[in-house]
């Protein structure tokens, strides 16, 4: 007790030996250590050398930022490896690079929203959303130009048939799909039967879009004859592109699920299916609304199978089940590759990128939903 | 409320390695049995074979006879579902179901299976099993919030409660107490005790002054070497086995003097 106090002391209180300026011992196992002011004063003199250095070759904000990130990221490494050695050096750099990485993966996602959001917010009113582009002419869109009223025609149509033909691919896909998961991990183990589904599943995965929409086109043309387009055929082009998403994501929920809770429920005398559904299933609830809505985020914005299998439509059409059908990126590709009006365009762009909007829209209300979804289902936590 | 196990000529495999060889051995309706030996014995094999749920793991199977009350648990047209609801099982780590509630643990093998009980008859089961397992007065306030909020001994405490919930006949333990602390361990020791008025209780222990305390007979099992089969060397009462065992194995094991 006594020998930890006095070693805390200073030994020779006249002469105090390494003693720091502030009057506080020098810790002998520790090296400099840069203030903490100095990040952020790195930073501000990387800034004013960048913005110098670009203004040598014409300043452009572009320029100005490669200057100063790539400044701060060697002033730093150099600054710190002097004041603190080498180690912290190296980790400083493998630090501010790391950020660089994520701030430049950053660009194409926040570019993206900026754009879509600029040029799509303007489009967006009530009557885009709840009107079709039944009887919008060239000649509506010239007259709209000319005379600067507001653009007429809208998405509704569109938007009915991603709901329609996303929601029946969902409902076809998710069954197939999971039972599919079920068998792989619960029954199939890894028998011939199981390893097979797993190698086609994979191969599935890789299967174009377009290949999957001439896919249903043939089997609906096989069945119905060589004009049947509508928007199960569409859906059924859909779930092909889903099935291995959902198939793959489920088995691995399925996976992680301990095999203890498998047995503590076989030991209560509960029969297999019924550990399944009641317990193995609900415990991987969660991780498998997630892997569906990605799955369905992955085939939402499919453009080249819709056109293949549902055709497109100007008209507001709720029966999947008959008659042509557009959806969104369907609605986006024709508006901006086929203007509604060839010598003025303005309204049919305004048009396609209000679309994407929506588009991008509904995906992240999507993902919204199926975090709801895994924080309901999720494993109970805390007292 | 409970049964007599009888084993005869018991082979134990995984696909083709022998893990447990010739086990003979009579448990008594209403006693505690425990046993004990070195890891890797065979002793969680072993005890698995007694309610089938050794044949859960791919490749797993049994050769020769398990009698509860006389009838043989491996002839062929029984269903192993009407063992395991007859012989429970506890774990070595508690396993609460993590999606469901501390009531919902409890009458899982209710819920599971469906079966109709009305909110009163549901109430009193939980109740009953709760108090049956030592764990009512600390859970009664939270019965809806999820059972892994609870600590490691009321966990497992929980999973007793579960197990007691379906009136089952035999309760086989796989050292239930082995990732638990002292004062749990205690608590779970007294409860096999009360148990054993009502069912007929098997318990596998490291720990031998565990085996001591709570059971009527022993059984030490031993290995000969590693890939060897594991055998039962010494049964008998709790007493002679750590006092005045026959074998010098079981003597040199139980007092340490081992390998
Ligand atoms: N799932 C399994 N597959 C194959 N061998 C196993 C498996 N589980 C246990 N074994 C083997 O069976 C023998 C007995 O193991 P176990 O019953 O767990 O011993 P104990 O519970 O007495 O420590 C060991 O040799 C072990 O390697
Ligand atoms: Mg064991």
């Amino acid at each position: 007790m006594s020998a930890v106090t006095t070693r805390n002391l200073p030994k020779n209180s006249s002469r105090k030996p390494g003693l720091t300026p502030n009057g506080r011992k020098r810790n002998s196992l520790s090296k400099g250590h840069l203030p903490r002011w100095a990040t952020p004063g790195i930073a501000a003199g990387s800034l004013i050398l960048g913005a110098a250095a670009s203004t040598l070759g014409g300043f452009s904000v572009v320029t100005f930022a490669i200057f100063t990130a790539i400044i701060f990221v060697v002033a730093s490494a150099i600054i710190t490896t002097v004041v603190e050695g080498s180690r912290r050096g190296k980790n400083a750099l493998a630090t501010h690079l790391v950020y660089a990485a994520f701030l430049l993966a950053l660009i194409p996602l926040v570019s993206v929203l900026f754009t879509v959001l600029q040029k799509g917010l303007p489009g967006i009113n009530m009557h885009f959303l709840f009107h079709s582009m039944n009887g919008v002419t060239g000649a509506i869109d010239n007259a709209s130009v000319e005379n600067g009223t507001p653009v007429l025609g809208g998405a509704y149509h569109a938007v009915v048939g991603t709901l329609l033909i996303t929601m029946w691919s969902t409902l076809i896909s998710v069954p197939v799909g999971m039972l599919t998961a079920i068998y792989l991990v619960e029954y199939g183990k890894n028998g011939p039967l199981a390893r097979a589904i797993t190698f086609f599943v994979d191969v599935m995965t890789g299967i174009p879009s377009i290949v999957a929409g001439l896919f249903a086109t043939a089997l609906f043309a096989v069945i119905m004859g060589p004009t049947a387009r509508m928007g199960i055929v569409a859906a059924v082009a859909l779930s092909v592109l889903m099935i291995p998403t959902v198939v793959r994501s489920t088995e691995e929920m399925l996976k992680i699920v301990p095999n203890e809770l498998r047995e503590a429920a076989y030991a209560l005398g509960v029969r297999k299916w019924r550990t399944i559904a009641k317990v193995v299933i609900p415990t991987a609830i969660s991780g498998i609304a997630s892997g569906v809505t990605l799955a369905i985020a992955r085939v939402i914005g499919e453009t080249a199978p819709i056109l293949v299998t549902a055709g497109l439509a100007n008209n507001i059409n709720v029966n999947v089940f008959g008659n042509w059908m557009a959806t969104l990126p369907t609605f986006i590709y024709y508006q901006i590759l086929t203007p509604t009006s060839p010598t003025n365009v303005d309204p049919s762009i305004q048009r396609a990128w209000a679309a994407a909007l929506l588009l991008i829209l509904m995906v992240m209300v999507l993902n919204l939903g199926a975090r709801l979804v895994a924080s309901l289902f999720a494993p109970k936590k805390g007292r | 409320m409970s049964k007599r196990i009888d084993v005869k000529d018991l082979n134990v495999y995984y696909t083709n390695f022998l893990a447990v060889e010739d086990v003979n051995i009579e448990i008594e309706a209403k006693s505690v049995t425990a046993f004990i030996g070195p890891s890797g014995c065979g002793k969680s094999t072993f005890l698995r074979t007694l309610n089938r749920m050794h044949e859960v793991i791919p490749g797993g199977r049994v050769e020769g006879e398990v009698l509860l009350d006389g009838d043989n648990l491996y002839e062929s047209g029984v269903d192993p579902v009407t063992v395991r609801s007859q012989i429970g099982m506890v774990f070595q780590r508690p396993n609460p179901f993590p999606t469901m509630s501390i009531r919902d643990n409890v009458l899982a093998g209710v819920k599971l299976n469906s079966k109709k009980i009305s909110r009163s008859d549901a109430e009193d089961l939980v109740e009953k099993s709760l108090r049956g397992a030592n764990l009512w007065n600390e859970v009664k306030d939270r019965l809806d919030k999820p059972g892994s909020g609870l600590s490691g001994g009321q966990q497992q405490r929980l999973c007793i409660a579960r197990t007691i919930a379906v009136k089952p006949q035999v309760i086989l333990m796989d050292e239930p107490c082995s990732a638990l602390d002292p004062i749990s361990t205690l608590a779970i020791e007294d409860l096999i005790n009360e148990l054993k008025n009502e069912f007929t209780v098997v318990i596998v222990t490291h720990n031998m002054q565990q085996a001591a305390r709570v059971s009527d007979k022993t059984a030490f099992f031993n290995i000969a070497g590693t890939g060897k089969p594991g055998k039962l060397i010494e049964y008998a009462e709790t007493a002679t086995i750590f006092s005045n065992p026959t074998v010098k194995a079981t003597e040199d094991y139980v007092s340490g003097r081992f390998g």
